[in-house]
């Protein structure tokens, strides 16, 4: 326990010490030899490995890896491609080892639709394969009312507009929730993901967690909804609502950013919360971590009442093996693993429309990235 | 000339010693022709190879997965692939199908309309750079059209489309599917498909239109034909087996079309309910599995998809069947 604190100590002046000290492992080692322990010069060493790296999977982080890639490239002189298939192709590209880490959506499931995910996983590596959380990615519920500047919903107004319940925005159910806003008495046009994605797991998850008399169907990747358009990917949803007079629907903060859509503060039971890249980190703060060890498959609590979160968050992992059977490449991906923690790179998240990981969670991250080998 | 290629030159010896009359067996015989020869026959058997190599693999991935399907493959329209396997084709056939035809009939009365103007009554200063811009069509990718189709031209379509079924709306094909807004239609994305099938159909269309025996024309003038009677008497009759042709290499195209129908069509909730209308939405073959490949996980699930991919496989086979006999029959009248 003292060792594994040391260790997170040191990341921490590691990548403290990076922020300040110019690119380049010289100068790293340098500062690290005027301030830094002996820990920490040890661990600077393998901070910044040299290695090549391919990474494949989920598309909800792929803005953020493109932000990684080209810092880790600045920083450490390394390429990491990162190739934005999809969470399931990712998982599957990682267990027939094409690709060095692999990007999901969803931690490595025991119960996956096509067998055991994590004996699979474990098999390729020959140890044990880490759920990392790195990137968090707000989902926010966007809107299209003329007039309506804020809207507030709870979780059972929420499911009972994306299941076809609730079908005028002037309903009653909504107007308690949002007095004083003039409601139009037109219909609402729900849209949905068409395609299979962790966007409208975690969404569906939120809803079933959360308004589970609402919202009966178990949490899927394909929309099973009762009601709504189906539209390709984040970017035909967003641009759908954007067009479209009465219309709602579920996108990746990012999304709703660049398209400037109006976005619903949802009330969990502690007060209308709006997206922010803070609250939504306080949503994570709150989940529990379902994983054992150092393998950090959160549990995340849609329905926390925790004052001033975000709650409908979609954590992003990357699976990695513990234990790499080419050391090589396994202090490369420790590398790029602690770089990905690093306050550096996670401060930057925001401005893609990502959200950093909370402090509590960082730290056990820190740690696990640490004991990578 | 005779049919082994002897000729007066063989009856004096060659230089080379060769006795006369003895043939050079160039018609069988020498290297170039064997290589020749040899590389048809295998280009040939590789295709045939590479189609049956298709089918297999298709059936073997597909066949787990439909043991275990849930609910009947051909007749229904759900399409659940996860703990449980329950998908069936019938939505899928439907939007393929409808969207391919919607967009045959359109475009293919435009293009040998256009490949008449080109042939016969555009001027040759006008013909050939309009023949080149119609080429260029073919080469938009399908990407743009999907952007331009979905983003640009859906929202201006959907008032018209209201239109029509406000009027028409008592024949199925033309009513009003609640909750489908902004004109992302099968109806919608038949339109953008004949845009993209234009070219190809037009201008094989020309080529053949081109091709028609200055006699067969004269004649027909001669006989006191107008240029409408002419072009219905000479021109169409002869290029009426390569238009068809054509229109099946239009139609294959508009089948496995994927990008552009994906980013167009609003796609349908589970359950949803079953409508002739083509101004509801959906998924073609191509589409579903385009959207969903991002998850594939190369299991049971995926063989669901593979078995989609087999009927449109099976599909795009009978389309031309069909085409090769139809030609046959107009070649035998023609004739």
């Amino acid at each position: 326990m003292k060792a594994l604190r040391i260790s997170q100590l040191a990341a921490l002046s590691v990548a403290g010490t990076m922020a300040l000290a110019a690119c380049g492992s010289a100068s790293n080692d340098d500062a690290a030899g005027g301030g830094g322990t002996s820990a920490a010069a040890a661990t600077s060493s393998s901070a910044c490995t040299p290695g090549n790296l391919t990474g494949a999977g989920s598309t909800a982080q792929q803005n953020a890896m493109a932000q990684a890639t080209a810092g880790y490239k600045a920083r450490c002189g390394s390429d990491v491609s990162y190739n934005g298939t999809g969470s399931g192709a990712g998982i599957t590209s990682f267990i027939t080892k094409q690709v060095d880490f692999a990007g999901s959506d969803s931690a490595l499931n025991p119960q996956g639709k096509d067998g055991d995910e994590v004996a699979k996983a474990a098999a390729a590596c020959g140890s044990p394969a880490w759920d990392l959380p790195m990137v968090t990615g707000p989902i926010a519920v966007a809107y299209h009312v003329k007039g309506v500047d804020t809207l507030v919903l709870t979780p059972s107004v929420t499911a009972q507009i994306f299941s076809g319940k609730i079908t005028k925005w002037n309903d009653p159910a909504i107007a308690k929730l949002n007095p004083g806003v003039t409601l139009p008495a037109e219909a609402i046009s729900v849209f949905f993901r068409s395609d299979s994605s962790g966007t409208t797991d975690n969404f569906t998850n939120y809803l079933n967690t959360a308004a589970p008399s609402d919202w009966t169907a178990k949490h899927a990747k394909d929309w099973s909804g009762k009601v709504g358009q189906g539209k390709a990917k984040s970017a035909g949803v967003s641009q759908a609502i954007s067009s479209t007079e009465g219309g709602i629907g579920y996108v990746e903060w990012s999304f709703a950013i660049t398209d400037k859509l109006k976005m619903a503060q949802i009330d969990n039971g502690s007060g209308p919360v709006a997206l922010t890249a803070e609250s939504a980190g306080k949503a994570v703060e709150a989940a529990t971590i379902a994983g054992t060890g150092n393998d950090l498959a959160l549990n995340i609590d849609y329905s926390t009442k925790a004052e001033g979160a975000y709650p409908i968050v979609l954590v992003t992992y990357e699976i990695v093996c513990s234990k790499n059977a080419d050391p090589a490449k396994g202090k490369a991906v420790k590398s790029f693993m602690s770089y990905l923690v690093s306050d550096d790179f996670q401060n930057t998240l925001t401005s893609i429309g990502s959200a950093p990981l909370p402090t509590s969670i960082k730290d056990k991250v820190t740690a696990a990235v640490a004991a990578l080998s | 000339m005779s049919s082994t290629g002897a000729s007066v030159a063989d009856e004096t010896p060659s230089p080379g010693g060769r006795d006369p009359l003895s043939g050079d067996g160039a018609a069988t015989g020498r290297l170039g022709d064997r290589i020749f020869a040899g590389a048809t026959v295998g280009a040939g058997l590789l295709v045939v190879v590479v189609v049956v190599l298709v089918g297999i693999f298709l059936l073997a991935q597909a066949l787990p997965a439909l043991r275990v399907d849930q609910a009947s493959f051909f007749t229904s329209t759900q399409w659940h692939t996860g703990s449980t396997l329950a998908f069936g084709i019938a939505g899928l056939l439907w939007a393929t199908v409808a969207t391919s035809i919607v967009a045959l009939l359109v475009a293919v009365p435009f293009s040998v309309a256009i490949a008449l103007f080109l042939t016969q009554y555009a001027p040759r200063w006008l013909s050939r750079p309009a023949a080149g811009l119609i080429d260029l069509l073919a080469a938009v990718p399908s990407i743009v059209y999907g952007l331009w189709g979905g983003y640009i031209v859906a929202g201006k379509w959907a008032p018209i489309q209201d239109g029509v079924s406000t009027v028409l709306g008592w024949i199925p094909l033309f009513a009003k599917v609640d909750g489908i807004t902004g004109g992302s239609t099968l109806f919608f994305v038949g339109l953008v498909l004949a845009v993209m099938i234009l070219p190809i159909i037009t201008a094989l269309s020309r080529e053949i239109f081109d091709q028609t025996p200055t006699t067969h024309k004269e004649g027909a003038y001669a006989l006191g034909a107008t240029k409408w009677e002419m072009i219905r008497t000479a021109v169409l009759p002869f290029g009426k087996a390569g238009v068809i042709s054509a229109s099946m290499l239009g139609l294959g195209r508009a089948l496995g079309e994927t990008i552009a129908v994906m980013m167009i069509l609003s796609g349908l909730p589970q359950g949803a309910p079953w409508t002739w209308s083509l101004f509801n939405g959906g998924a073609t073959f191509a589409s579903k599995i385009a959207s969903d490949a991002s998850e594939f996980s190369g299991g049971l699930s995926t063989g669901a998809y593979i078995a989609a991919g087999l009927v449109l496989f099976v599909l795009t086979f009978v389309v031309n069947a069909i085409a090769r006999v139809i030609i046959d029959r107009r070649k035998a009248f023609t004739e």
